[in-house]
């Protein structure tokens, strides 16, 4: 090729590669258009298609009555999603209304990424929330999400076992104990069956959220802010009911410490386990997998001291500190959240709404699929004890999550499981409390 | 060795492999079984492998809730155009590497295996901020260039061993006959070199076609998501799945690269070289 057509090649390939960047530039799709219309994106996590459908539905609906504010429907995934929204936050193209849970916001809150919602909420929404439910997106006194959705644990059961049985059936108003638990899955425990099987592949999440139950916190908050761990004796209630029912009395099944919540609902419906411990949505597994005629039914996990009390991490809706439009942001989440759109957005879910209002709903009291016994439980649900504190992921990890796997199996007891938790998860905190 | 000990050691090796196989196959065959049982046999304690009463419902559902094939489109589109532009790049500069040994030789050598070093997380806000001032968020291009740069460096290293097999005896032949530094690349090199170019282009397309992480975070509308993207609308928090329509989508999405294996296959072949000059 002569020499002098190069600076005229490198001229073209210039333009076009200019050209086709410019080609594929993406619309971010915020902000104001130019007729006024003020453009928001709200990333919905739903991914169920009763709740998916709700959602879509609901942003027609306010698409249709608000010519003014449009709001474009993101789909996101739960997979990864604090990487993707770290990402979007640093980039400066989060979406405006994002939706996530409360234990995953606590980076967010303190790194500035989420508007601080306590001047933009309505009173009717801030009313309509208890205020244990706020608590849970409460980070240094700002609030930066509306808890909407939760899911407490309950005991899903295989009624016709149970029955057999002749032990009591508990009920919200008079449940069964810690002690009186271990006793009837004992009971229930014959050649072939397990009275129970808890799905503990994450150990820690459902330990400390049923510790609350016998007053276990295990994080203590000082006058200095700085948080420590306590192991007290209601922190071992929970944990040593299981350890007793899996290693001295064998009436919880070995297998299932390693599974996850769907794993266990096979030995479920087939007469494996007579119960089994799981959130209140997996009720829409059991409806579409159970063979036809089981018969099963939802009970509340045992109260210890505390009553009935367990952690959750709701559901949230937030809005990045970014949006030009927070006030219309909030707005859209007012609408989202009226009492009869969170009884749907609950319904496709399978969960249990936050709002009074919504959970007075009669479609959320029938006691078909259990929704009575959920309904029932929510007054008792308070935020998960760990979810503010720094440090704790890190702490579940590396610290909790073996140091439990190894305790409920069996091979270590409660004085190794106490210095483990305490000890090297006082020198991990430490590190993030400097 | 004599050929009773030859016939069971042989024997032992066929064993070997077929457990190997089954193992690596276990996976797939399973995922097909799911994608073909109905929601109530998935709950079975007694799962079998042929399914009771098969049914095409889960197809039906991944399809009905998700927009699977303008995905599959999408990620075509982003793996083919990332493995070409790889291929691409990398032939002449794996060229270079391997023939012209100096301190840029080393030098790029020493960048090719640095640069695997680094996780996706350590450099995915520095590469979402650099593709938003190229205006490259939310565009399969802006998917295809970082794809293309994430695969550049192995698909590098691993042509550059495919030009150094090939004898540098045949090109000097070649020129002895008064072929230029072009006729030879063309003629004599890339020739023997497309085995190696075929399984280069093979692992960038396999790599830009499963990939999630960086999909997930520089698209953000429906209409450019891909494949992985979307598979995961089917997965809910805590690991909690719709578990046949995920096994019909997952089980469709290894198809493309199923096929392109059993296409290209034949052309990953050794020997191209073997008896070209004398030792």
């Amino acid at each position: 090729m002569p020499r002098r057509r190069l600076p005229a090649l490198a001229t073209a390939v210039t333009t076009a590669l200019a050209l086709l960047l410019a080609g594929c530039s993406g619309d971010d799709g915020r902000g104001t258009e130019a007729d006024g219309t003020i453009r928001l994106s709200f990333q919905s996590l739903a991914w169920q298609k009763e709740s998916v459908d709700a959602n879509k539905q609901l942003v027609r609906e306010w698409n249709a009555t608000h010519p003014d504010v449009q709001v474009d429907y993101v789909q996101g995934s739960w997979d990864n999603v604090h990487d993707q929204l770290l990402t979007s936050f640093e980039g400066g193209e989060a979406p405006d209304i994002i939706h996530d849970a409360s234990d995953d916001l606590a980076d967010f809150a303190y790194g500035g990424y989420l508007a601080d919602l306590r001047t933009l909420l309505p009173d009717r929404l801030t009313e309509d929330i208890p205020r244990q439910s706020w608590a849970t997106t409460t980070f240094d006194g700002g609030v930066y999400g509306v808890p909407f959705l939760q899911e407490p644990k309950v005991l899903i059961a295989n009624t016709e076992l149970l029955e057999a049985s002749g032990v009591r059936i508990p009920t919200p108003a008079k449940p069964w104990s810690w002690p009186e638990f271990r006793q009837v899955t004992a009971e229930l425990t014959k050649k072939g069956t397990y009275g129970v099987a808890w799905p503990l592949k994450e150990p820690v999440s459902v330990t400390l959220n049923l510790g609350l139950s016998s007053g276990g916190r295990l994080f203590h908050r000082g006058a200095d802010g700085k948080v420590t761990i306590r192991f007290d004796e209601g922190d071992g209630v929970m944990p040593g009911t299981v350890r007793d029912q899996v290693v001295s009395d064998r009436s919880a099944a070995r297998p299932s410490l390693g599974m996850g919540g769907s794993d266990t609902l096979p030995g479920l419906f087939g007469g494996k386990y007579a119960m089994v411990p799981l959130g209140f949505s997996y009720r829409q597994q059991v409806v579409e997998q159970a063979p036809e005629g089981f018969a099963w039914s939802v009970l509340p996990v045992p109260a210890g001291s505390a009553g009935l009390a367990q952690g959750v991490s709701p559901q949230t809706l937030s809005v990045a500190e970014d949006s030009p439009h927070k006030k219309e942001a909030v707005r859209f989440v007012d609408f989202l959240l009226r009492p009869a759109n969170m009884v749907r957005l609950a319904k496709g879910d399978w969960m249990l709404p936050t709002g009074t209002e919504a959970l007075a709903d009669p479609a959320l009291r029938t006691t078909e699929n259990g929704w009575a016994t959920g309904t029932a439980l929510a007054r008792a649900l308070r935020p998960a004890p760990a979810q503010s504190v720094r440090g704790y992921p890190e702490w579940k990890d590396k610290v909790a999550t073996p140091a439990l796997q190894e305790y409920y199996s069996g091979a270590i007891g409660t004085a190794e499981l106490r210095k483990r938790l305490v000890e090297d998860g006082n020198r991990v905190l430490a590190r993030y409390q400097r | 060795m004599s050929p009773r000990t030859s016939g069971t050691v042989r024997a032992g090796q066929y064993a070997a492999l077929l457990c190997y196989l089954a193992f690596l196959a276990f996976p797939f065959l399973w995922l097909i079984s799911t994608a073909f049982k109905p929601a109530r046999e998935l709950g079975s304690l007694h799962p079998t492998w042929i399914p009771q009463d098969p049914t095409l419902d889960n197809f039906r559902q991944a399809f009905d809730e998700q927009p699977l094939l303008r995905a599959a489109a999408n990620s075509l589109t982003a793996a083919l155009c990332a493995a070409l532009i790889a291929v691409v790049i990398a032939t002449p500069m794996a060229y270079v590497t391997a023939r012209h040994r100096g301190r840029l030789s080393t030098a790029a050598t020493g960048w090719v295996v640095v640069s695997q070093a680094f996780p996706f997380v350590l450099v995915i806000i520095p590469l979402f901020l650099v593709l938003k001032y190229l205006h490259l968020i939310n565009s399969l291009w802006g998917l295809i260039l970082v794809y293309v740069v994430w695969s550049l460096p192995f698909a590098l290293w691993m042509l550059a061993g495919y030009v150094r097999a090939v004898p540098p005896e045949l090109e000097e032949a070649a020129a002895v006959d008064g072929a230029g530094k072009a006729r030879i690349l063309v003629s004599v090199t890339a020739p023997l070199l497309a085995p190696g170019i075929v399984a280069t282009a093979l692992f960038a397309f396999i790599t830009a076609w499963n990939e999630f992480f960086f999909a997930l975070v520089l698209l953000k509308t429906p209409e450019n998501q891909t494949l992985p993207v979307v598979l995961t609308h089917f997965l809910g928090a805590e690991g909690v799945a719709d578990l046949g329509p995920l096994a019909a989508a997952a089980f469709l999405a290894t198809l493309p690269s199923l096929v392109l294996f059993a296409v290209i296959q034949r052309r990953i072949t050794g020997g191209l070289t073997a008896g070209a000059v004398k030792n």
